[in-house]
């Protein structure tokens, strides 16, 4: 069955969704009504919502240097703290669509240069308040400026005006997007009272949970927010957000009880918690991937010949099955998966290929001496081995490839973005414009390639504003091409997220979006006596 | 003046020196440290704007020195600061910390001190038969295992195999006393395996050293039991190098558990300071230092004064 239409199911059966709308949604997924009948007679018993209880789960990706600043929020457990808490305007549901959260509506106009969102009525905040639409404008207004720090300020950027009237936020734009509605949904974007201005950290939100605790890189515990105006949501009494940064303490956990959820299970030791029928594994297929960046304005890289004698002499599926234990899928050195909407799967996929690439080795006339890959253990789960085999692939095929350790500290200061050749990783972005516009437009600032292609821009822009699907995702298909026949992006594999989850736990719905059903597993997950 | 507390005095007064030279020592080696804090705030997503505007609100552009005696005034009247990565109060984040770090030490100190000095005492007693072999032998394969593997091995043995205990130690404010003995009791267990070797091997080294001597025989031909002699004659006089072990392993418990906070989740002062060291988070990182050297410091005079009270010869100098 489809995890979108177990999402139906489930809304079906705890009555959040009328039997009518069940069939009618079942149907347009190709399910017919007598089947769907059945399917939600059974599931009414299955899967009904259980209230009650203290939800924990245990993550890695916290420090006590964290903040409930969303601005400011990098790493995976302030990213799901703050999910817990907050709300965006919209977000990103399974397959890509766009789900409505504070916002109720989203129209554009004809050339997507203006979007308008209506506010929900009666959403209230944990202090009490209710929403605005000033409170969005002024969330809004805050990220764009630069003391707020903001991870999404380049997603901010590029809004010229934005306008509150009655319960209207109308945002206009320099230039078309019609991927706006998607960038809204994006984690820092929490909305909170006054635009968290005053007191950015406050941790007041319209989230489903309000913070009651909260001890960074501990601890947070949260109570149920009893006004809250989603009524499918927030099922366990409390919830708490453990950080267990170690990989062994954190799986300990989980099989002691201790915790029902976690995150990152190390890929080497799903075989040994197969058995164990307390615990699922949840794998979703996400954006994000493991990357090696040649800056193609570095000598030797400048040299497409040699770019491509090493994009050729990386052995993806040996990667994918030592380094991932098949936990993903294999790259095809652009930075796009499934996992996006408008996705071509049609390009062919790079296969390792000794002689192609020490034919391409040749005609790049380099002079023999060693090409030097900069990895450190950080740059990714398993970097330095995956760099030892690609070591070992690329000097069979004549490749003077060499791999230079570094150490951790330091490596995003001295070594990432700086290095002619080094090892890296990506998380993704909700939508493929996105991706391309933070990394491979020739202006960007984390362009770590250091990819600069006029045509490659100009198509990049063209397909921003471009409302109609087919032509917009011939364009994405374009420059994927482009870039994954002379970029310097070596993009060997697509990391799935590996999650664990006590059987007792119900309301999973796998999302590729992000870690823990994309943020949302507190809120949406309940306790099975 | 009573020459003791002389001595007292001048301890405490080269105690604080030290210290002085620590927080120097400290900020040195973090600016040493490659990268700033805006830097490592920002890790992958820097960029030259956010570095320049980050480095302004922190007053990292000021010189080094500046910052330095900037932060000593500020410490000299009891102002810790705020963190320069998540603005938190640094003498409240610390002072949770520190106790729990405490609470951790003195759990294991209190078990492990008695345990190693007890064991020290019958593996003398018994020296070279099967008791003493047996001890040694124990107790030194449990220093030999690195802390994390013993860790690993105790949660596998004591959550999963047989589970009384959780694998996760942290405690919190709102949990009763006998709530959070249960839930530190695995990083006691392995924090005590760790040190007990150390102190009982000095307690048996010291206590043979001592029964080579002549009053030792005297009292055996009074017809003293071995037990009693040992307890009676022995120890006094072997409590200075013991003690001065016991203070180490103590100082340890205290500063050097972070590999054991980081297995169990144990949220102490260990992995506090790792986080902000990794952020160049200086105040924090000076603040900690700080602690963790008066401890050290403080420690060490403590023994020295339990040594000399101990000795007749140094409590009655001529």
């Amino acid at each position: 069955m489809s995890s979108e239409l177990n999402h139906l199911l489930g809304l079906a059966s705890a009555g959040k969704m009328s039997r009518r709308e069940f069939v009618g949604r079942a149907g347009a997924l190709g399910v017919s009504t007598a089947v769907a009948g059945t399917m939600l007679s059974t599931a009414a018993f299955a899967d009904t919502p259980v209230k009650g209880g203290l939800l924990r789960a245990g993550m890695q990706g916290g420090e006590s240097t964290n903040t409930l600043d969303p601005a400011l929020a990098a790493s995976d457990v302030p990213f799901m703290i703050n999910s817990t808490w907050g709300e965006t305007l919209v977000d990103v549901e399974l397959n890509g669509t766009l789900g409505l959260r504070v916002a109720e509506e989203v129209s554009s106009n004809a050339d997507a240069t203006q979007w308008m969102f209506k506010i929900r009525k009666g959403v209230e905040y944990h202090n009490g308040a209710t929403m605005t639409a000033e409170d969005v404008v002024a969330t809004l207004k805050r990220h764009t400026d630069d003391k707020a720090q903001s991870g999404a300020q380049g997603i901010v950027k590029g809004i010229t005006d934005m306008k509150a009237e009655g319960d209207m936020v109308t945002l206009t734009l320099a230039a078309g997007n019609a991927d706006l509605p998607f960038l809204m949904a994006d984690y820092h974007l929490i909305i909170q009272p006054g635009g968290g201005v005053d007191n950015p950290t406050s941790g007041i939100g319209s989230g489903a949970y309000k913070v009651v605790e909260h001890e960074p890189g501990v601890r947070t515990a949260f109570e149920k927010h009893t006004n809250h105006w989603d009524a499918s949501r927030g099922h366990a009494d409390q919830v708490e957000i453990l950080t267990i940064n170690d990989n062994p303490a954190r799986t300990a956990a989980i099989q002691a009880g201790q915790i029902h959820l976690m995150n990152r299970i190390d890929p080497k030791i799903v075989d040994l918690l197969k058995g164990n029928t307390d615990i699922a594994i949840e794998r979703a297929a996400g954006p994000g991937h493991y990357v090696f960046i040649m800056r193609c304005n570095a000598a030797p890289f400048d040299n497409n010949d040699l770019r491509m004698a090493l994009k050729m002499s990386v052995n993806r599926q040996e990667m994918l099955e030592k380094i991932l234990g098949g936990m993903g899928s294999r790259g095809n050195d652009f930075p796009i998966n499934a996992a996006y909407p408008m996705f071509d799967d049609s390009i062919s996929q790079r296969e390792y290929d000794a002689a192609t690439a020490a034919d391409f080795y040749k005609k790049s006339g380099h002079d023999g001496s060693p090409i030097l890959l900069q990895v450190a253990p950080g740059a990714f789960p398993g970097a330095v081995e995956a760099a030892q085999l690609f070591q070992a692939s690329a000097n069979a095929a004549g490749i003077p490839l060499q791999v230079k350790l570094e150490p951790d500290d330091g490596y995003w200061d001295n070594v990432w973005n700086i290095a002619p050749f080094c090892a890296s990783y990506w998380g993704g972005r909700p939508v493929q414009d996105q991706m391309y516009s933070t990394a491979y437009l020739s202006t960007a600032e984390w362009n770590d390639t250091a990819f600069k292609d006029a045509h490659f821009d100009e198509v990049m822009i063209a397909a921003r504003g471009e409302l109609d699907q087919a032509k917009r995702k011939g364009m994405y298909s374009e420059m994927a091409t482009i870039l994954r026949d002379t970029g310097g992006l070596i993009c060997p594999m697509f990391n799935d997220w590996v999650e664990g989850r006590r059987s007792e736990v119900g309301g999973w719905i796998p999302n590729p979006a992000g870690t823990l059903m994309n943020g949302k597993a507190m809120s949406m997950c309940w306790l099975n006596a | 003046m009573h020459p003791l507390i002389k001595l007292v005095a001048q301890r405490i007064a080269l105690g604080l020196i030290l210290l002085l030279a620590v927080s120097v020592v400290i900020f040195l080696g973090i600016e040493m440290l490659p990268g700033d804090t805006a830097q490592a705030i920002l890790g992958q997503s820097a960029t030259a704007t956010s570095l320049a505007n980050l480095r302004e609100s922190l007053g990292l552009n000021q010189s080094p020195a500046t910052r330095y005696f900037t932060w000593l005034g500020h410490a000299l009247q009891g102002d810790l600061g705020k963190a320069l990565t998540n603005q938190q109060d640094i003498a409240q984040a610390i002072g949770q910390r520190l106790g729990n770090t405490l609470f951790l030490a003195v759990c294991a100190g209190a078990i492990a001190v008695p345990l190693s000095i007890g064991l020290g005492l019958v593996a003398a007693r018994f020296n070279g038969r099967w008791p003493d072999k047996l001890i040694s032998g124990v107790t030194l394969a449990m220093i030999s295992l690195p802390e994390f593997v013993a860790a690993y091995f105790m949660i596998l043995l004591l959550t999963l195999v047989i589970p009384i205990l959780q694998p996760v130690s942290m405690i919190f404010p709102g949990m009763g006393f006998f709530e959070k003995l249960h839930a530190v009791a695995l990083p006691v267990i392995v924090l005590v395996m760790v040190v007990l070797a150390h102190m009982m091997r000095m307690t048996r080294a010291a206590i043979l050293n001592v029964m080579q001597s002549a009053y030792i025989e005297t009292a055996e031909l009074k017809g003293l039991s071995p037990m009693q002699v040992i307890w009676r004659h022995a120890l006094p006089n072997a409590v200075a190098p013991i003690i001065s072990v016991v203070v180490i392993n103590l100082a340890y418990l205290v500063v050097g558990v972070v590999v054991v906070e980081v297995v169990f989740s144990y949220n102490a002062l260990g992995q506090y300071l790792v986080d902000h060291v990794a952020k160049r988070d200086l105040p924090v990182v000076q603040a900690v230092g700080i602690i963790f050297a008066a401890v050290y410091i403080g420690l060490n005079i403590l023994a020295d004064l339990i040594g000399i009270i101990a000795n007749p010869r140094l409590r009655h100098p001529k």
